[in-house]
């Protein structure tokens, strides 16, 4: 293993994270409500009363951030290094839909939240999304 | 009240995946090769977050009702099924495909990235088509 020194923020990353912290306390301290975004998105795919608004008013503000941050930074934000062609995304996109309905969440609802409360299903969840995509990047990187 | 709380949470979440790093795939994919060139700082984002979520989820249990005065929606369960892992190992896969989870997904959208906007059109397509086949399963049969 060597450590990619050139990439590696760790105050950025440490100072972001503490944001979805913070994002994740507001929530569920002030609305009651777990802040996993699949979950947030899926529980639009079957609407029922009182469970509309407050996931659109929370995506709207996901939806802020980009221009937000680019107000406050005075210049774009940095172009992603995004190396997966238009079918890999298709792919990518259609298992991260099922994958995260089907295992009741991802990495903000298990990994964040779901760690938070010491949640054993949670700890499982994340586990096997963590080895999966560990075992994706090593076969794409490194085997094919 | 619920819903600008809601807003700015959704606001201050996308904020730290943005200040996070966590919008690159190539920073995400970084974290998964630990056999190449491997950049740890995904670790951080878990720890800060779960750093202030652990206070917060410790206050939250303690509550009947939360301080907005809504009903508390934590989850209950604590089994574990096979539609938790397998689901899970799914998600992995087409995470380390793509180096998009659903959060940096969306603000990435949102920031008019096009490759973001095909894996989110595909993402909602999963999701649609794991509704339908809950409600084909579901389904109450005739009398």
């Amino acid at each position: 293993m060597t450590i990619d020194w050139a990439h590696f923020t760790p105050g950025a990353s440490f100072a972001g994270g503490v944001l979805i912290g913070l994002a994740a306390a507001m929530l569920v301290l002030l609305n009651g409500r777990i802040a996993g975004i699949s979950g947030i998105v899926g529980g639009l795919m079957r609407p029922r009363r009182g469970e509309i608004l407050w996931r659109l008013a929370f995506l709207a503000g996901l939806f802020a951030a980009p221009p937000l941050m680019v107000l406050l930074l005075g210049h774009p934000l940095p172009a992603p290094r995004i190396e997966a062609a238009f079918g890999t995304l298709i792919a990518a996109g259609l298992l991260v839909g099922i994958g995260t309905s089907y295992g009741s969440g991802c990495t903000s609802g298990h990994g964040v939240c779901g760690i938070s409360r010491l949640s054993p299903r949670s700890v499982v969840a994340t586990a096997a999304f963590m080895l999966a995509g560990i075992a994706t990047v090593f076969l794409v990187r490194h085997v094919v | 009240m619920n819903l600008a709380a809601a807003f700015a949470s959704g606001l201050v979440f996308g904020l730290g995946l943005i200040i996070s790093g966590m919008t690159d795939p190539g920073k995400v994919i970084g974290f998964l090769d630990v056999a190449g060139y491997w950049d740890p700082s995904l670790a951080l984002v878990m720890a800060g977050a779960i750093l202030i979520g652990f206070f917060a989820f410790q206050l939250a249990a303690k509550r009947e009702r939360s301080f907005l005065r809504g009903a508390m929606h934590l989850p209950r369960r604590g089994d574990i099924d096979k539609r938790l892992v397998l689901g899970s190992l799914l998600f992995g896969v087409g995470w380390g495909l793509a180096g998009f989870c659903p959060g940096p997904a969306l603000v990435s959208f949102a920031s008019g990235v096009e490759a973001a906007a095909t894996f989110v059109l595909a993402m909602l397509g999963g999701m649609v088509i794991h509704a339908a086949m809950e409600r084909l399963i579901h389904a109450p049969r005739g009398h």
